[in-house]
């Protein structure tokens, strides 16, 4: 028993004493998290209005890199105004409203909240007004914030969007496109197709593939694309999916482009080295950052930004070749 | 679900078909408590409500025990059905879809004929049962496990939801009904407020708890419930003594049915409209909550309280996180972690009360 007690005992210390060699010999000279602390985030003073608490509620599925950018906007905003961010977030309708009435009862402030289930939200939207707290929309529902009668609203139209995308695609000539769904039943971006296939010319496919596992949405694209060589255009609806879906035309020997809706860090290197064509960007971080920030100067001062009845358009910007190196140095900090 | 033929190793509660006077009624209240199935559960869910009391300032006001109250009830109805279900030694993985299902029948039936909204709901109703009884039938005919079995209407019914969505209103989303003649019935039925000493609790609350007396009452003091026990505990046995044992399976999957249809409709009439997508993955919760609240894996053991125990936790774990303003990053964690503490003092409770 003592014996074999030494021999784990030995083995963990060589295991332990080998790693450490392995760490230390294996240093990079270039990349890695020391480049990543020398380019300094984005950060200002600090306002000296009295601390107030801000919940900002999204539909986001955990682990995504739009949303996460989100975060940092409204983080930064946060930072500046002396405010408390609560944020929270549940893809499912039901529970996003919820998580609205948990923010009631903690008497926040104001309310951040993205509207891409209108009709769920409605009632918990009601009772935070009849308690007092104002709320502001970003990102998804442009045309229920008004009838919801909030303060504001900060983000895109996405039918928009799309329409822009298509006339983007009338213009460099493309014929074909498929234009791939990651999660099925979601509401913006079915939107976004719909957008496309309204003004682009050429043929558009919707293409489902299941955004939450990865190897299968490569696979689903090569298969699409090994079946029909008459596409040559991927659209894909956010920036993860169209690095995947630019591996997927490399595997299927394929000669179409990836153009994208969103972007971020890894897909601002790809448009740069010509594997992404061009992205559509409704400026996540601003999205974040102005619905704090708007809350905050509504409290402080009164003002509220399109009188109610105008939203404030954060997109569509469109990120391609030419200008991609002006917000490399951002996308490269993940604020972009 | 292996269905070996040795019984489960905790003892099932003595049948009621006992008189009375027998040992049993000697045996002291509290020993009697201790062996219930939900013990555990019940101290696990006192644990977790002391913890967010003393670490969430908000989680102490009346307004937000109404909203885990809620949170809980929804998954909770869902639980009481998958408990009897697991007590009857199946497993439904289709029940997170099922409550979408319905809730999009109903919505779309009375949006494109212009009906009544209550002839949706009725025809939803008949829909779920029907896909309990596939669901049954499909088990008993093919003799695949429960796993399986639901595996595959699972996956049917998340397609078949996208799809008849999408032709029937050429979006992912049900159209509003909320302008239709019978809504507001309806609303007031499935998913209005009662005002109880001046908070909004949700009637879902209520309806949980009357479904959780009505299950109780139903597996202690029936046949039926007698039936269950058995045909989770031992098939063989079961019907060896004269269990209808494809009956009760049968009948305790269109009691998953008949909850999803419920929830169904309250996430219709509370919300207006429904999203093909969503559901999925709540039938994990469902189980969970069921598990946590004393079911056994393997069938045979349970109870209906402790399904409400255990969507309690749930429910308060849900929401507690969010009252404590932890980091939404670990929130799936810290679900984990509960869940699993309040398995093991359930567990652990549950040994105690066997030794004595």
């Amino acid at each position: 028993m003592d014996l074999r007690l030494n021999r784990h005992r030995r083995a963990g210390l060589a295991a332990l004493a080998t790693a450490a060699a392995l760490l230390a010999a294996g240093c990079s000279s270039q990349g890695g998290k020391k480049a990543q602390e020398a380019d300094a985030g984005l950060a200002a003073g600090k306002a000296d209005t009295p601390r107030m608490r801000i919940a900002m509620i999204t539909h986001a599925a955990p682990g995504d890199t739009f949303w996460d950018t989100v975060r940092k906007g409204a983080k930064a905003a946060a930072a500046k105004d002396n405010v408390d961010l609560v944020y929270s977030s549940n893809p499912n309708g039901a529970d996003q409203a919820n998580l609205i009435q948990n923010a009631i009862n903690q008497k926040v402030d104001g309310i951040a909240v993205t509207l891409a289930k209108p009709d769920a939200m409605k009632g918990a939207i009601a009772k935070a007004k009849k308690a007092g707290i104002p709320v502001v929309a970003f990102n998804a529902g442009l045309d229920q914030w008004k009838d919801m009668s909030l303060l504001e609203y900060f983000g895109q139209d996405e039918n928009i969007a799309g329409q822009a995308f298509g006339k983007h695609l009338n213009e460099i000539g493309a014929k074909h496109d498929i234009c791939v769904i990651q999660e099925q039943g979601h509401v913006a971006l079915e939107a976004r197709c719909a957008g496309v296939k309204k003004t682009f010319k050429g043929k558009t496919d919707v293409l489902y593939v299941n955004g939450t596992d990865m190897p299968s949405v490569k696979s689903t694209i090569s298969a699409k694309l090994k079946q029909d060589s008459s596409i040559d255009y991927v659209v894909t609806l956010g920036a993860p999916f169209a690095l995947t879906a630019v591996q997927s035309a490399k595997d299927a020997g394929d000669k179409a482009k990836v153009a994208t809706f969103d972007l971020n860090k890894d897909l601002v290197s790809a448009v740069q080295s010509g594997d992404v064509q061009f992205a559509v960007d409704q400026q996540p971080y601003l999205q974040g950052y102005l619905s704090i920030d708007s809350l905050w100067l509504y409290k402080n001062n009164g003002n509220f930004s399109g009188g109610g009845e105008q939203p404030v358009l954060t997109g569509p910007a469109f990120v391609t070749k030419d200008n991609v190196d002006t917000i490399a140095k951002f996308a490269q900090k993940g604020t972009r | 679900m292996t269905h070996t033929a040795t019984p489960a190793a905790a003892t099932p509660p003595a049948s009621p078909a006992v008189p009375p006077k027998s040992r049993t009624a000697e045996r002291s209240l509290a020993r009697r408590a201790l062996a219930r199935p939900e013990i555990g559960a019940l101290v696990a869910a006192v644990g977790v409500y002391l913890f967010f009391f003393a670490v969430a300032p908000t989680f102490r006001q009346a307004d937000s025990f109404a909203t885990v109250l809620y949170q809980a009830s929804t998954m909770g109805i869902m639980a009481l059905a998958v408990s009897l279900l697991m007590i009857g030694g199946e497993f439904d993985l289709s029940a997170g879809v099922a409550v979408t299902s319905s809730a999009l029948a109903a919505s779309m039936l009375s949006f494109q004929l212009t009906t009544n909204v209550w002839v949706g709901v009725l025809v939803a109703l008949l829909v779920s049962l029907t896909v309990g009884l596939i669901n049954g039938l499909l088990l008993i005919k093919t003799g695949l496990p429960s796993f399986l079995v639901t595996l595959a209407s699972f996956l049917m019914l998340q397609g078949a939801n996208l799809a008849i969505t999408k032709l029937l209103t050429t979006n992912v989303a049900t159209d509003s009904i909320s302008d239709m003649d019978g809504f507001d019935q309806a609303k007031s039925l499935f998913a209005s407020e009662i005002d109880v000493f001046g908070v909004d609790v949700k009637i879902t609350v209520l309806w949980w708890l009357v479904f959780a007396a009505i299950a109780t009452w139903v597996l202690l003091r029936t046949k039926f419930g007698n039936w269950i026990f058995a045909a989770g505990g031992s098939k063989e046995s079961a019907r060896a003594v004269g269990v209808p044992v494809n009956l009760t399976k049968i009948a305790l999957f269109m009691t998953v049915g008949f909850a999803a249809w419920f929830v169904g409709m309250h996430l219709l009439f509370e919300y207006n409209t429904v999203q093909a997508g969503e559901g999925v993955g709540n039938e994990f919760y469902y189980i969970i909550a069921a598990v946590i609240g004393g079911c056994l894996l393997t069938g045979g053991y349970g109870s209906a309280i402790g399904a409400v125990l255990g969507a309690f936790i749930f429910g308060m774990v849900n929401q507690g996180i969010v009252y404590a303003n932890w980091n939404p990053d670990w929130f799936k964690f810290f679900v984990g972690v509960m869940l699993l503490l309040a398995t093991l003092v359930n567990l652990w409770v549950r040994r105690q009360a066997a030794r004595r």
